[in-house]
This record gives structure tokens, sequence and C-alpha cells, in this order.
């Protein structure tokens, strides 16, 4: 018998039936496609500004940084400031995301931008964020040919641009924002929820940044208004 | 891997005279539990939360069947491809056969059990592949040629100065020789060399958190960001999994996940939660061409309907052993396979076998603190207490044991008797205390009065007092 076939023979004996009846099979098919969540923490039960608020407070706590911006104008500014504060090179690996296009980077000739995914050599790179959670201070990207899920690994300093529109409160709002975007059942290649820089405990249960990932996560909130 | 539980007395001796052992493992109260009642506390839904996921993993594991096949079916749908492994042999076999395709000399691992149950690593070895353990603590053990000690923190029996002496061994092939101690250097040190690893890797092997039926998402989540490099740079990933991970949607795994850091680590959210689905997609420019899961069972259907079922809802945090007095004194390695602390005690006999495993179910004191900070409510003291039985019944305690429970019970079944005994041996321990109050050696229990005094009875029994009491008007 196929290892298949003798797994879920013994999974039905051992429960004491045969396959899932019809009727109970669409139960649990509705069940799946119901999406129904479960208790909600309430924290997260405030006005979109407050949430916004919560998501940079709770980011702050997991060590990223995070800097406001009045509107994406003023985003290449900022991330030049950001390298001088850190003594960065001027060179950045951007996501080739269209939304990233109109950035107007002639205020800012110094820094030398290219596009695409993450080589080992890069060692800054920015990247637009799908959404972020207030409840936790996390961001969430979705891979895809304009998002390369390596730019958020492999430079040691991630800098990431997310409008305050795209915060909500809980991870359930990501899940349905994904799922109008990818359609439900879908999702790209890569979901990666970020929750501050790379640590680890390893040694003797000390806490150490930089393992693996990102040492450094720089947020830049645009404020543009009302939760989208 | 090897089993060694049988010598669970002989190392739990060693380990309790071991400095180092001492050390690591007795700063482990002062760290997990702490973090995790600040994180619970601060969470004012997080019993509530816990009673819901005790009732999901029911739920899923009612319905085991119906939910992989739903997994499978979207996986294929993505352009993944799903493996069924009845046994580690198999499983082992698979993922070498997936290696060769892919022309592999070396591959990168992200932190997992199940090819520790497997012996993956072993396996790969003696067949010309090099794996490479890139979670800093199972990057320390397998340099060391060592197990995990702890579920989440492998290395936890490791000193820094073994470690600095591990790296500067290995590392010096690298044309890395200085001698360094600075955690923070040793931690850059790993970075660098695991680097390249990373990006020379032909195949990226990951376990699972999670398995989600509606999309067809392979979940793992980590603090040290090792697992989305080994699982995104090289062409090819695997995704190995034991069949009791999967959940049904979305949702169910955001349950899951507000518990599972916080018993873990008291941490809200780990660093990094990544779902992946599929291979790339036809535009991507970056990520694994091929994605395979496979799905190991080896032992966990056979729970399915029994008395210890409910271990199958066990999420991997590492709370029991975190909390239990028993494994902060004898470390990780005594119980002497793959799971330590409660979970293991449980878990391991119907694993490894109770005639091998038959002393971890005693290595307890019966406290109840594992089964108070699980987060699915895993009943372990009781599983312990069925193991115990089930040794018993089947003869597998030896003689002397065996011989010792059956005079207690039958006293025990015998209350006058019971209670006569009870108030000789109380007057018989006064007589031998003397004045002191305490006895300095008691015939056989050496292994109480060898390290301290046993305190003597005061000469009446509870029953006697209480019944003075009770006469008193007390």
């Amino acid at each position: 018998m196929p290892s298949r076939d003798r797994i879920f023979a013994r999974i039905r004996h051992n429960l004491g039936r045969g396959p899932v009846k019809e009727d109970a099979a669409k139960l649990l098919k509705a069940r799946i496609e119901g999406h129904v969540p479960h208790t909600i923490p309430k924290r997260t039960d405030i006005p979109h500004k407050e949430q916004v608020d919560l998501f940079q407070a709770k980011a702050e706590a997991l060590d990223a940084t995070v800097a406001r911006l009045s509107n994406l104008e003023e985003v290449p500014e900022a991330l030049r400031d950001y390298l001088t504060a850190h003594n960065l090179p001027p060179r950045i690996k951007m996501a080739p995301d269209p939304a990233l296009d109109d950035l107007p980077f002639d205020k800012t000739p110094m820094l030398e931008i290219t596009r695409g995914a993450a080589a080992p050599s890069d060692e800054v790179s920015l990247t637009p964020a799908f959404s972020g959670i207030a409840e936790t201070g996390t961001l969430c990207m979705a891979s895809g040919p304009d998002t390369p899920s390596t730019l958020n690994f492999l430079p040691e300093n991630h800098v990431v641009v997310i409008k305050a529109s795209q915060i909500s409160g809980t991870m359930e709002e990501s899940w349905a924002r994904l799922r109008k975007k990818f359609g439900a059942g879908n999702l790209p290649r890569t979901v990666n929820f970020i929750s501050g820089p790379s640590r680890t405990g390893d040694i003797e249960q000390t806490l150490i940044m930089g393992a693996h990932g990102p040492r450094r996560v720089h947020i830049l909130i645009v404020d543009d208004g009302p939760q989208d | 891997m090897q089993v060694t539980s049988r010598r669970f007395k002989e190392g739990a001796h060693d380990a309790l005279h071991d400095k180092n052992i001492q050390e690591a493992f007795s700063k482990v109260k002062s760290g997990f539990p702490l973090a995790r009642a600040k994180s619970a506390s601060e969470l004012p839904e997080f019993e509530g939360l816990r009673d819901e996921a005790r009732d999901l993993k029911n739920h899923i594991l009612e319905n085991l069947d119906y939910y992989l096949e739903y997994f499978e079916d979207q996986v294929l749908l993505q352009g993944g491809r799903v493996h069924w492994c009845s046994s580690y042999t198999e499983a082992r076999e698979v993922v070498l056969h997936i290696c060769r395709d892919a022309n592999a000399k070396t591959v990168t691992k992200g932190k997992s059990m199940i090819t520790e149950e497997m012996g993956l690593n072993d396996y790969l070895s003696e067949h010309g592949i090099e794996p490479i353990e890139t979670d800093l603590g199972e990057y320390i053990i397998q340099l060391a040629d060592e197990h995990p000690s702890h579920i989440i923190a492998p290395a936890l029996h490791k000193t820094k100065d073994q470690v600095t002496e591990l790296f500067h061994e290995n590392h010096a092939k690298y044309g890395l020789n200085e001698r360094i101690t600075d955690p923070q250097a040793l931690v850059n040190e790993a970075r660098s060399v695991l680097r390249d690893k990373y990006v020379a890797a032909d195949v990226g092997i990951t376990g699972a958190n999670f398995l989600i039926a509606e999309t067809g998402s392979t979940v793992i989540v980590t603090n040290e960001g090792n697992g989305d490099l080994t699982q995104s740079l090289p062409k090819t990933h695997i995704a190995v999994s034991s069949i009791e991970k999967v959940v049904p949607t979305l949702e169910d795994a955001s349950l899951f996940l507000r518990l599972l850091a916080r018993s873990a680590t008291g941490q809200e959210m780990s660093v990094y939660t990544t779902l992946s689905t599929g291979s790339k997609r036809m535009e991507d420019i970056d990520g694994p061409a091929n994605f395979h899961v496979v799905l190991v069972d080896s032992g966990r259907s056979d729970l399915l309907g029994s008395d210890k079922q409910d271990l199958l809802r066990c999420l991997k945090c590492g709370a029991c052993m975190n909390h239990c007095p028993v494994y902060q004194a004898v470390g990780g390695h005594t119980y002497g396979w793959v799971y330590p602390g409660p979970i293991g005690a449980a878990l391991n006999p119907h694993m490894v076998g109770l005639e091998e495993a038959r002393h971890l179910p005693n290595a307890s004191t019966f406290c109840g603190r594992c089964e108070e900070v699980c987060p699915v409510r895993i009943p372990l003291p009781k599983i312990m207490r069925h193991w115990r039985e089930q040794a018993f019944e089947t003869q597998i305690t030896p003689k002397p044991e065996r011989w010792g429970i059956g005079v207690w019970a039958y006293f025990a079944k015998r209350p006058k008797l019971y209670r006569l005994m009870t108030r000789i041996s109380a007057r018989a321990l006064k007589l031998m205390a003397g004045k002191k109050g305490v006895i300095r050696k008691l015939p056989l229990m050496k292994g109480w009065s060898s390290v301290r005094d046993f305190p003597a009875p005061e000469g009446a029994t509870f029953m006697e007092q209480w019944k003075k009491q009770q006469r008193e008007g007390k």
C-alpha cells in the first residue's frame, strides 16, 4: 500500500470512522471558506489614528526605528538622513515596485539607486510594505515581481515605506487585504511578517541583535489620511 | 538519533554534578518563565485564547484526514509537490532523492525538530551531501556534534567559552583565526560564515510550525531570519513537517500565533513569521523554483483515538520545559531522545517505546506547572500517569518496584491496617530521631538522607491529630 493510503487508513481507523461523510465535508469546506476569526484582542479596537500610533509604539518597542512623513515626496530626504545618521554608504537597492517610481530622488543626487532582487553585497534595501499590524507593530510583506522577498533579509539595513492607510489593527485585517488582492485561497509565494530587526538568544540566553536578517529596520510611515 | 533514555538515572546523576549544566539550566527559570508571565498578563484575552486553541486543535485532530487532503490539493494548485511518508526511513529517502535531483552538494537547514527525529543530517552526510544548520544554536551544536537540549534553544547547555573554542577550531579554515569572546562578535562571525553558505546551497530545508489547508502554505516562525534565507536563496525549498501541524484557515493560524511566541519566549510575535506558498511565480525575480512538502507520520496517527491523543495538540513552544523543576535540574540531554522536559516525558515513550523510556514519566514531581502553562492545555501529568500505569500493567516496571507498589497497595486497600501501620511508623521514627527531631540515615532511603536530614514525625499521624482537633471542637 502506498504511504499516502496507509496514513489515511490509520487516521480513519484510529478515529473509528471511514472518510468524512459528504454532509460533514460540506460543513468543513464552509468553515474553511468562512474565514471566521477567533477572539480579537480589544487593544486594537481604537480609531485608525490611534492604531497608527500604536503601530509605531509597538514597532519601536521591538527595536525598529520609525519616522513619520507627511507625504511620499519626503522619502528620499528621510532616507538620506537615515544613511548619514548611521554612517552608511549612499547606495540603495530598491524594490522595482511602480509605487516607488515617482519618488523624487532628484532631491538627493548623492544617492545611488539600483532596483531588483537583493545581492549579498547590498547594505541597504528600500521596500514598500503590503500592510501593517498595530496590535504588535508588525510589517506584512508580500512577494512578487515588484517586491522580491530577498530584499527583506539579505541587506543589513532594511528601510520600509508604509502608508498610514495600510496600517490596521490586526493580522486578520492583513489576511483580508491579501484575499482582496490575490483572491481567497491564494497567496503570493512568500508572505513575511516582520516584527523588528533580527535577533538571537542562543548564546547563554543573552539577547544579541542582527543574527542573520537585518540588524536595523527603519520604518517610514507616510501619513496619507484614513485607512483605505 | 540514538536513544539513551534508558540511562535516565545515570544521566541525571551526571548532570547534577556537572557545573556547566547546572549553571545553564538554572538560568532558565529566571528567563523564559518571567517573560511569559509578563506577556500573558499584558493580554487580557490570553486565557480565553488558550481554551479556543485547545478546542480548535481537537477539532482539527477529529477531522485530520479532511484537512490534510485539502492542504495537499492547495499545494498542488500552487505549483508545489507533496510527499507522504509513513516512517523516518521513507522521509529520509524522499529528501535525499529530491536533493540528488537538484544535484545538491550542500543544503542549508532551518531549525526543524522533525528532521532531528529523522536523523536527517547524518543520513545526508553519509550519502555525500553536506547539511549546514543555520539557526545559531543548531549551528553551534552541529559543530560540537551534539543534539539539542531544548526545543527552541538547542544550544542552551553550551557556555560562551565553549562557543568561543568551537568557533576557533572550526572557523580557522575561513581565515578567521582570532579567538573571540564577546557574544556580539561571536554572532557576527557566525553570520559572516553562514552568509556564503546560504548563497552556495543548492537546496534549503525548513520545518513547519503550521500547514495552512486554505492556501496550501507552510509557515515558519523564527527570530534570526535564517529560515528565510534558507528557503528563499536556493533553487529548491523542502519543507518537512509532521502531519498534525495542519490548521484550516489563516484566521486559525492567527489564533495559534497569538499564543506561540508568548508561551515560548514572552514575545508578542516572533521577529519573522513566514508563509511559503508553492514555488516562485512565473514573473518573480527571486524565490525557489521548486517547492516540496514532505509530510511525515511516524507514529502520530497511532496517537489518534488513544488516551494520549492530546499530545498531538503540541505547538512545540517549550513552555512546559521552561517551567519544569526536573528539567531545570537535569538538563535536556538526560531525557535521551529529541524531546526533553514534560512533553518528552509524555511523548517519548510512544515514539521510542515504553521499555526504553520508562524512566521518563517518573521524572516528574507532578507539580503541574507544565499543564498550567501549556498554551493548548495538554494534560501532561495525566498522560505521564497513564504511562506509569501502563508500565506497571505490562510488567515493564522492574520486580523490586512492583513488589514495593504491591505491598503499599495491600495496605492502602485496608484502611484500618493502613492507619495502624502509619501510627506505628510515626512513633518508631520519632524514637529514632531522639531529641534532635531529624533522622540522619534511613534504611533504603539513602537517596534522600545522603544529602539532607529527614525531618522526623512528631509522634502522631495526621488522622490522629485531626480527630483530636474535632473532639476539642477547634
